[in-house]
């Protein structure tokens, strides 16, 4: 037996095109903004307020301002365009794109497997992610660890500059590890972590809490995973913005 | 408030077919199910169509308006404007019987192919006892209706029909889901999920969930949950490596 005959790619008649050229659009936009920011290796610190981006955080080679690697300076010089953040990157890129949303995402967005639900994609053959290298999408747990770690070093960097007082910068750090701890704490690895595994609730009183809590802000995972990935990016451009001398910080407090 | 709307209806069988066009009247609070059975009544007496509930219950209608999968018994004829075409075509993902209706076996092949419910060995029906907080995730799961909508519109199958044998779909890999969660399910399923259902095609595009008519959070919870334990199971490199090095 058959399928109906029906040629047309899809009937669908609402703009099914839009969401996915939208997250591509944004994801393209912010990867530019990102790449050049990482590559450019300058004005991520501010030294009067002890402002660090979270894109330089933790500065951890040699080439960095001394004021600015609150953990030390693990690493030498980094040879050739190559600057500080490559070495975080990888950790918080990986995070991003094995996390369950993103895939969902750039699936859809840059690769058309599905560009969108009931419209036929354009591959002749899917293997999903049971093969190297979309099998690693497994390994999302450990960049989860990962940016667990990098999460409180941001805490870190902006308890850090309320030692100079209080300004816009501070909140605008303060916001931004709010957001990226939302982000975080709403990873459907961590979701699994602190209680989904269990088959019994019950006997797990505190793990089942936990459970529910991170299953609320689970719901919200997709606006959570762009709400900080803008305002990460904003962060850093008002760092970047104050460190230039461009703008001047509006301060509160001294 | 009447009107006349037009339409647009998948005609045929597995010898080949067409959309054909139909002028029907539309009454104020119809669905798209009371439509095609005043085209069967007043137009097309032959017209196929499988249906039984009208309420969302039966899960028989199922078919795709507008190229979105939908209950026909479901879809609001209201959310459509006067002069819009609307196309009504079967489900592309099974086999045509005959215009509106398809051969959906391939679900109850999958269906057949999860191990039933394994309680302890020890306990005999009547002395279960489990806590509503250990229950009630699965219970989620058992609110579907096996419209087969999350089968149909699932890319893994419907663009790829030589995956129908690897993969089980969304509301069978729910299922394999339901059965790991439970509190007294003592089969491992974790290991199956991956091997025999296909689990690992899946790439969470979230298409199931969006065309559930019950509105089961398929993919965040049981697809996504699934897809932990297997990484607990096969892609942790701390249990990989402790079994290498002790043979456990």
């Amino acid at each position: 037996m058959a399928r109906a005959e029906i040629a047309a790619r899809t009937l669908r008649t609402d703009r099914w095109w839009l969401p996915p050229l939208t997250t591509f659009v944004g994801l393209l936009l912010i990867s530019i903004y990102a790449a050049f920011r990482t590559f450019q290796g300058d004005y991520y610190w501010v030294d009067q307020y002890h402002y660090l981006t979270p894109m330089y955080s933790p500065c951890l080679t040699e080439e960095c301002l001394p004021a600015a690697s609150h953990f030390g300076q693990w690493f030498p010089a980094l040879p050739g365009f190559l600057t500080p953040p490559v070495i975080i990157i990888p950790f918080l890129l990986g995070f991003r794109i094995t996390c369950y949303y993103y895939r969902k995402a750039y699936y859809r967005a840059a690769w058309a497997s599905p560009p969108a639900c009931a419209v036929a994609e354009p591959h002749s053959k899917y293997t999903g992610e049971t093969r190297f290298p979309l099998i690693a999408q497994n390994l999302h747990r450990y960049f989860f660890y990962a940016a667990s770690i990098l999460l409180l070093i941001n805490i870190y960097d902006a308890i850090l500059a309320f030692g100079t007082g209080l300004g816009l910068g501070n909140i605008i750090l303060l916001a931004n590890v709010a957001l990226l701890g939302a982000y975080t704490l709403s990873c459907h690895s961590c979701r699994h972590i602190a209680g989904g595994r269990l088959k019994h609730f019950s006997k797990h009183p505190v793990r089942y809490w936990m459970w529910t809590q991170i299953s609320k802000l689970n719901n919200r995972h997709m606006q959570l995973a762009w709400a900080s990935l803008i305002f990460v990016c904003l962060t850093d451009l008002y760092v970047a913005l104050v460190a230039s001398g461009t703008i001047s910080d509006l301060r509160f407090i001294n | 408030m009447s009107y006349q709307g037009k339409f647009r209806v998948w005609r045929g069988d597995d010898s080949g077919g067409a959309l054909e066009d139909f002028t029907v009247e539309v009454n104020e609070g119809e669905v798209v199910l009371d439509i095609i059975h005043r085209l069967q009544a007043t137009q097309a007496p032959d017209l196929a169509v499988r249906w039984n509930c009208k309420a969302g219950k039966c899960g028989s209608c199922s078919a795709e308006i507008n190229g979105r999968p939908r209950l026909l018994c479901m879809t609001r004829m209201s959310t459509f404007t006067e002069g819009e075409t609307i196309t009504v075509t079967p489900m592309r993902t099974f086999p045509i019987i005959r215009d509106l209706v398809t051969d959906v076996s391939f679900n109850y092949t999958k269906a057949r192919e999860v191990p039933s419910f394994a309680p302890p060995k020890d306990l005999a029906p009547g002395e279960y006892r489990m806590q509503q907080v250990d229950v009630e995730r699965s219970q989620e799961f058992r609110k579907c209706i096996e419209c087969f909508l999350c089968q149909n519109t699932c890319h893994v199958v419907r663009d790829h029909e030589e995956n129908k044998e690897a993969f089980s779909g969304p509301r069978f890999l729910m299922r394999v889901a339901e059965l790991e969660m439970h509190p007294l399910d003592t089969a491992d399923r974790v290991d199956q999920a991956q091997e025999e259902h296909g689990l690992g095609l899946c790439n969470i595009t979230k298409c199931c969930s969006e065309v559930c008519p019950e509105h089961i959070h398929i993919t965040d919870n049981a697809l996504i949950p699934m897809k932990e334990r297997v990484a607990d199971r096969k892609y942790d490199p701390i249990v990989w490596l402790g079994n290498k090095l002790f043979k456990r």
